[in-house]
């Protein structure tokens, strides 16, 4: 008769190098999957939002209903808004997609209009002195200039995406949510925790890469924001977007 | 459009709205426990974030604190609470986990609100000889309520889907009814229980929006979500 093995793993300890060697396939795939969830719905997020922002910001009435509905989509708690797709996808990755897709359009579609709103009237009228049409001014103005605001809210939509992935274990589908879900019902602590804290790395982990993303894309702001550290250092003052998770 | 009638029909059936677990008794579960934490969590985060936004300290943490509240997921929160030791004391752990997140949006909106009181205002206090305590009480509170309110807004919205997660770790509430219908296969009464929810929290937002709307000028939430 053998005695039972004495590793972190018999013990249930919360913090287990065993459990990382020996399961780090099952590991690299439920992040693998958490990415591709969080990237395509953010990006399918992204494809609808960029259009409602631009009819919103042409129709001045449309943005009422627009910002209403999408604020009305951003009520609805995780759990039910995933099962409310239930009838529609099934017990399907699609369903978790769209339902992340629904979140963070709030998110973009905001703080793309705030961007657009924000374009200096000179700018825009510097652009039609130059004789810029519509869409040339668009592409080659407006939207730069309402770049940070954006990105802002790419930010802040992927990182909540992100976290709300998980919840899609309740349909299979969670990524890391799945391992969370799983530990849940084995009382695996380590398998808990390991999950738990990978989400969290990843969350920071695309938030510093759409941070560079952003420092790339605007290189004129580069001179003035190290000017402006100096003077402005209170983030306190900027309004607070939405601090919370569906 | 199955779904739908399926769902009506679960809805509209009078068996599932009495007993343990019927809709009566998880919507008053889902009440107590988004309004007691709510209650707790204002108790906790308003004096701190009232105190700091008056000293003008603790900025950094103020404001962080909504980023970590979102970056940190619900779900991976409310299981490691069951797997602690914590886990074999009935609703704790979901009281916690409540309280948690409510926390964030209720400090950061709060110390924002006082600190977004105008200078100019807070000197002329002080040039009529206020102290702090009636700086804080008659000035400061007052300016700052808005914003304070809109985080007690935020927090409630957050707690109503924090609470139905509660379900998935074997907490009440409505999310039971939905967590019941996947066990059971029942896609109507998934969306039955989906749809209920859904309900709660909008009623919840449109209370706000009314009591904001509707109520004195100097209460009226305003300011980003």
């Amino acid at each position: 008769m053998t005695a039972p093995p004495d590793d972190c793993l018999a013990r249930n300890d919360w913090i287990c190098g065993d459990y990382l060697s020996s399961r780090r396939h099952i590991l690299l795939g439920a992040v693998a999957e958490h990415v591709q969830l969080t990237v395509v719905s953010v990006a399918l997020g992204l494809v609808v939002a960029v259009p409602l922002a631009l009819l919103a910001r042409r129709h001045r009435w449309t943005a009422g209903p627009v910002l209403g509905l999408t604020t009305v989509l951003y009520t609805i708690p995780s759990l039910a808004m995933f099962s409310l797709l239930l009838p529609v996808y099934g017990l399907s990755s699609a369903l978790v997609v769209v339902g992340l897709a629904l979140y963070s359009l709030t998110l973009l579609v905001r703080n793309l209009l705030a961007g657009l709103d924000g374009v200096p009237a000179e700018a825009k009228d510097a652009a039609r002195g130059m004789g810029y049409g519509p869409t040339r001014q668009l592409i080659t103005v407006e939207l730069p200039l309402a770049l940070p605001a954006a990105m802002a809210g790419l930010r802040i939509a992927t990182v909540s995406a992100v976290a709300l992935t998980t919840v899609g274990a309740i349909v299979g589908h969670g990524g890391l949510g799945n391992l969370i879900y799983a530990g849940m019902n084995s009382f695996f602590k380590a398998q808990v925790l390991t999950a738990s804290v990978l989400c969290v790395l990843l969350a920071v982990a695309f938030d510093l890469l759409l941070l560079g993303a952003e420092r790339l894309l605007t290189p004129w702001r580069r001179g003035a924001r190290t000017a402006r550290r100096g003077r402005a250092r209170s983030a306190a003052r900027r309004p607070v977007v939405a601090g919370r998770q569906p | 459009m199955n779904a739908v009638s399926g769902a009506v029909a679960w809805l509209t059936t009078a068996s599932h709205w009495s007993g343990e677990d019927g809709i009566g008794h998880r919507l008053a579960e889902h009440a107590a426990l988004t309004v007691g934490c709510l209650l707790l969590s204002c108790l906790i985060a308003l004096p701190v974030a009232v105190v700091l936004g008056h000293l003008g300290r603790g900025g950094a943490l103020a404001v962080n604190l909504a980023n970590v509240g979102r970056a940190v997921p619900t779900f991976a929160v409310l299981v490691l609470l069951l797997l602690t030791p914590l886990g074999r004391h009935g609703e704790w752990p979901t009281v916690i986990a409540l309280v948690l997140f409510a926390v964030p949006p209720l400090l950061t909106n709060a110390y924002v609100g006082m600190r977004g009181v105008d200078r100019d205002v807070v000197r002329a206090a002080r040039g009529m000889g206020m102290t702090g305590g009636q700086l804080v009480w008659r000035v400061e509170l007052p300016l700052a309520l808005p914003l304070l309110l809109t985080g007690v807004r935020i927090a409630a919205v957050q707690l109503v889907a924090t609470a139905t997660l509660a379900a998935l770790v074997g907490g009440g509430g409505l999310g039971r009814i939905i967590t019941a219908g996947f066990n059971l296969a029942s896609t109507s009464q998934v969306v039955a229980g989906a749809v209920v929810v859904a309900v709660f929290a909008l009623l919840m937002e449109a209370a706000f929006e009314i009591g904001t709307r509707c109520g004195p000028r100097w209460a009226r939430a305003r300011g980003a979500r």
